[in-house]
């Protein structure tokens, strides 16, 4: 399992702060992970599908798109920072 | 033997005091003789709107180890002696204090470098997300070109 957060204008737009989704250790990437969001259709196509600037972080730390995903991990998806 | 410089963040719902905060800063060794500070504030006017109130979120732990990895960035690339980074999470109306930056040096030139460094880093990766309040409603802030323009600058310059 794996704990997935969403935060700011994402949070909103999805309806939801975290979720876990099953993942096998080390078979998915961030790129995949999303596109496994964005099947979900409806709003989450519209967030994940590529159309609007997502960032991504593992672990609580910023990642690419080809960031391999773990067991356990805490993956976290959002807007582009807006703080300062 | 100088100490060794003390990196310092806080991320906190209540106000900051900035005088007192330089004067920390200021004291902290008897051989500083530069003190930069930036305050960023809320502002009533955005893209052509009145702003009302805006609310801050963060993504708690992650947010703090950003701030915590942008100083030490900085530490790498200037001498300076201290660095501190407050920054504000809630609801905040215009004229509130959102922000905080001071660092503290033997002279002016790497604490300025040093302090800009940190904002631009900060606007661009450490995450907060502002939501502001207008007469039309509410809306996220959109992220700025010009704010990764500013970070890109750094890329260029080496580090000490």
């Amino acid at each position: 399992m794996i704990t997935v957060l969403y935060f700011a204008r994402l949070r909103e737009a999805l309806g939801l702060s975290q979720e876990q989704i099953a993942v096998a250790d080390g078979a998915m990437t961030v790129a995949s992970l999303m596109q496994l969001l964005a099947a979900r259709g409806a709003v989450w196509q519209q967030e994940f599908a590529g159309c609007r600037l997502v960032r991504a972080a593992v672990n609580q730390t910023l990642v690419a798109d080809n960031a391999t995903i773990n067991a356990g991990d805490e993956v976290a998806f959002f807007p582009p920072v807006t703080g300062g | 033997m100088s100490a060794p410089a003390s990196l310092t963040v806080r991320v906190q719902l209540e106000d900051f005091d900035a005088g007192a905060e330089i004067n920390r800063l200021r004291l902290s060794r008897s051989d500083t003789g530069a003190v930069v500070a930036f305050v960023g504030q809320v502002r009533d006017l955005n893209d052509g709107d009145q702003v009302s109130a805006m609310t801050l979120e963060h993504y708690p732990g992650m947010t703090e180890k950003s701030l915590e990895q942008i100083l030490q960035q900085a530490q790498q690339r200037w001498d300076f002696f201290d660095a501190l980074v407050v920054h504000r999470i809630g609801r905040l109306q215009a004229s509130d204090q959102i922000v905080l930056v001071v660092v503290s040096g033997a002279h002016r030139g790497e604490a300025f470098s040093a302090c800009e460094f940190i904002m631009d880093y900060l606007k661009t990766e450490a995450p907060f997300w502002k939501k502001e309040e207008t007469a039309t409603g509410e809306r996220w802030v959109e992220a700025k070109a010009s704010d990764n323009e500013s970070k890109q600058r750094w890329s260029n310059n080496a580090p000490k």
